[in-house]
């Protein structure tokens, strides 16, 4: 062992890279997919109050956040495309334009939490466990867990995005080592890919 | 594809897929409004699973990519496929 020349490039393995990307976005499908298999029980359980409750949902801010978060995902897809082309400014463009809708998304969700709070619900808040009947306070239950655990995947996914643009703008991030760019977006497409089930389970049911 | 190591997708295919998607979404709120009874949350959940399905395929770039990942991608959605089979025959007919 003497004399090993060392090589100052740090080893890099883009496949290898990717895998354990998707390998752990499989533990997130099942993480959230073990909740809608809840969801799904207690709504065939309870399909009058699920109703009810899900009628207090606004579908317009629902529906405005589905077209925010899809065109997001638009802008981060494309960010690969233009980084590929070594076209550094528009990758950093399209990043920004991200990491604003995803802020965007967020400002929606708190004015759309604020006012189930202004109405008097939220987990364990008196009127629920009150006035309310047991499939409702489980509706209520389940849209603040699942929506919450989705926003805080839209908070890490921001910040994800935010680590790709810096390096990005360093240079160590670019056409021939695009990999956490790609992994960054995967994860951006996961919480996509999540919203696209929580929209109609949530917002659409009549 | 022979020297090229990655698969440079035109801006044009993606901003087409996002006009897809928009336009199911739209679609599935439609689809729910129409009194379909039990069958407009499948209408969704229809809408809902192509939708995934674009996703996957050009956003996430499965059709690009190594044929393994693709494999392993419909596994994982076979594995939670047989979950979610099991935990309904487990609650119906206990």
């Amino acid at each position: 062992m003497e004399n090993v020349t060392q090589h100052s490039a740090a080893h890099y393995d883009p496949e290898a890279s990717k895998l354990g990307m998707w390998l752990f976005i499989f533990t997130e499908l099942l993480l959230f997919g073990g909740l809608f298999i809840v969801y799904s029980i207690y709504r065939f359980l309870n399909p009058v109050a699920f109703q009810l409750a899900g009628e207090e949902l606004n579908v317009v801010i629902g529906a405005v956040n589905t077209i925010i978060l899809l065109v997001s995902s638009m802008t981060i897809a494309m960010s690969t495309s233009a980084l590929q082309q070594k076209n550094k400014k528009l990758t950093l463009f399209l990043l920004v334009v991200t990491i604003v809708l995803a802020l965007v998304f967020l400002v929606n969700k708190y004015f759309e939490w604020g006012t189930k709070f202004h109405h008097g619900i939220w987990p364990g808040s008196p009127h629920l466990i009150n006035d309310m009947s047991k499939g409702e306070i489980l509706f209520f239950g389940l849209y603040f867990v699942m929506t919450g655990l989705h926003a805080l995947h839209i908070i890490i996914g921001m910040i994800f995005i935010i680590v790709a643009a810096k390096r990005v703008q360093q240079g160590t991030v670019y056409a021939d080592r695009p990999s956490l760019l790609e992994n960054a977006g995967l994860y951006w497409h996961l919480v996509d890919l999540i919203w696209i089930f929580l929209f109609p389970l949530f917002y659409l049911i009549h | 594809m022979e020297n090229e190591k990655h698969h440079i997708v035109p801006y044009r295919v993606y901003f087409y897929i996002l006009l897809a998607l928009i336009t199911m979404t739209f679609m599935s709120i439609g689809i729910v409004h129409i009194n379909l009874g039990g069958y407009s949350v499948l209408g969704a959940l229809i809408f809902s699973t192509i939708k995934s399905t674009l996703v996957l395929t050009w956003f996430m770039h499965l059709k690009f990519d190594q044929p393994f990942l693709r494999i392993m991608v419909v596994f994982v959605i076979l594995v939670f496929a047989a979950l979610l089979f099991i935990t309904y025959l487990d609650y119906f007919f206990r």
